[in-house]
């Protein structure tokens, strides 16, 4: 038996505006396969007006065992979000 | 129901004093409503349950195009036969669906399709019935994916987020299916007298393994009771099974036909339907390999593999091609 034919995630920009979206995957030979077929999977209904693929092996993600180390510290800066800071009622478009 | 009697390889549901720490917190995250996702540490087992429980449901979808595959030219209208190849579509998408989030579990492709082709992975008894009339085509729509939906709708929810994830993509199509196939029978049931019968005929041969695509009660499985533990089951088979009849029965009524079963009964104090003996041994036969089209179904799966194998081979070679093209 050959080869199995590689795994490409794809990303679908639904509308024109709004970011490419992780959608899910699909096997294929080649890229332009690739997207053939993202549009007959995940496109069947007007999902999309792009498609991205990209190689599953080459997308580098981060590991659940370094949430902490990655996310914790942003736990404690609660004062980047607006709602930190009170303002007086009668202070108008802050 | 797409899958059946999927195996945990356990004796006993895990108590919490059996658990290691690791899979104690992993039981917690589960209770917490927390999903899993493909890197986070899972127990053996819930991970091996997890691909037999979602292959055979991806191979229920790709076997599942075949009864319907057998009217597509001669469906009686061309809007009836675009119809019914767009659902058939959609049903090898659910199946592709299906297999890359059961992928994400570290099995390949290859490897569950030559499980499924082996003989050695199930798919779902339902679509080892033949397709006599158009009508059936209506009663798929109708009763299979109907149970289908109310099968998948908790899934929706369940506890590992790929799987979740594609069963919210196969809902949002799966009332199209429902509702084409209620349509068929519609106009069958208000078409001409042979029409209807026609209808009733199809009702009759589809209704009771309908019922039993939700598998025997398992109000007394262990697989049943991990599964839940693990939510990656949320109801039991009968919850799901009495849901299908109560939100059917009255959709037949509606159509002016008989559901083929005298013991079938209303009770307003319960607000459920009563309904009769279902034969398993019929169900257990079926599992087998013994029902009227399993060898048939496989068949055409295996042959439709290897027929292709030139073809995907070309397309790889083709590919290697261009990238050794462009390296030169």
């Amino acid at each position: 038996m050959s080869k199995e034919w590689p795994l490409w995630e794809v990303f679908i920009r639904s509308q024109h505006g709004l970011a490419h979206k992780h959608v899910g995957s699909l096997h294929a030979p080649d890229a332009a396969m690739a997207v053939n077929n993202a549009r007959d999977v995940y496109t069947r209904r007007n999902e999309g007006v792009s498609i991205w693929v990209v190689k599953a092996a080459d997308i580098v993600a981060s590991s659940p065992a370094d949430k902490e180390a990655l996310f914790e510290p942003s736990n404690s800066k609660v004062y980047r979000h607006p709602t930190f800071f009170p303002m007086p009622e009668e202070v108008k478009n802050l | 129901m797409y899958a059946q009697l999927v195996e945990t390889g356990l004796k006993e549901v895990q108590g919490r004093a059996d658990m290691s720490a690791e899979e104690q917190a992993f039981q917690a995250r589960i209770d917490a409503g927390i999903k899993i996702e493909p890197k986070d540490w899972m127990p053996e087992a819930y991970r091996k349950t997890l691909v037999r429980q979602m292959s055979q449901h991806a191979h229920s979808e790709i076997v599942g195009q075949l009864p319907e595959g057998n009217w597509v030219t001669r469906a009686p209208t061309l809007k009836r036969k675009s119809i019914l190849l767009a659902k058939i579509q959609d049903e090898a998408g659910h199946g592709l669906y299906l297999y890359s989030a059961a992928e994400t579990l570290g099995v390949s492709r290859d490897e569950l399709l030559d499980a499924l082709h082996a003989g050695k992975a199930k798919y779902s008894s339902i679509f080892n019935y033949p397709t006599l009339s158009w009508a059936d085509i209506g009663a798929i729509g109708w009763l299979v994916d109907g149970a289908a939906i109310i099968n998948q709708i908790p899934l929706c929810r369940c506890s590992y987020g790929p799987y979740a994830r594609a069963m919210v993509r196969v809902c949002k199509e799966e009332s199209f299916h429902a509702r084409q196939g209620y349509d068929i029978m519609i106009k069958l049931a208000q078409g001409s007298p042979a029409q209807k019968a026609m209808a009733q005929d199809a009702l009759n041969r589809w209704w009771w393994p309908s019922l039993m695509m939700f598998g025997p009660s398992d109000a007394e499985s262990v697989n049943s009771a991990q599964s839940a533990q693990w939510r990656i089951k949320l109801f039991s088979n009968d919850e799901l099974r009495q849901r299908m009849v109560d939100q059917t029965v009255p959709q037949a009524e509606f159509l002016g036909l008989t559901v083929p079963d005298p013991d079938l009964k209303w009770h307003a104090e319960t607000g459920h339907y009563e309904f009769g003996a279902i034969d398993w041994s019929e169900f257990y036969d079926v599992l087998k390999g013994n029902g009227p089209c399993n060898r048939e179904r496989l068949r055409t799966r295996v042959t439709a593999w290897e027929e292709g194998a030139w073809f995907r081979e070309a397309l790889v070679a083709h590919a290697d091609k261009q990238t050794a093209n462009k390296a030169a």
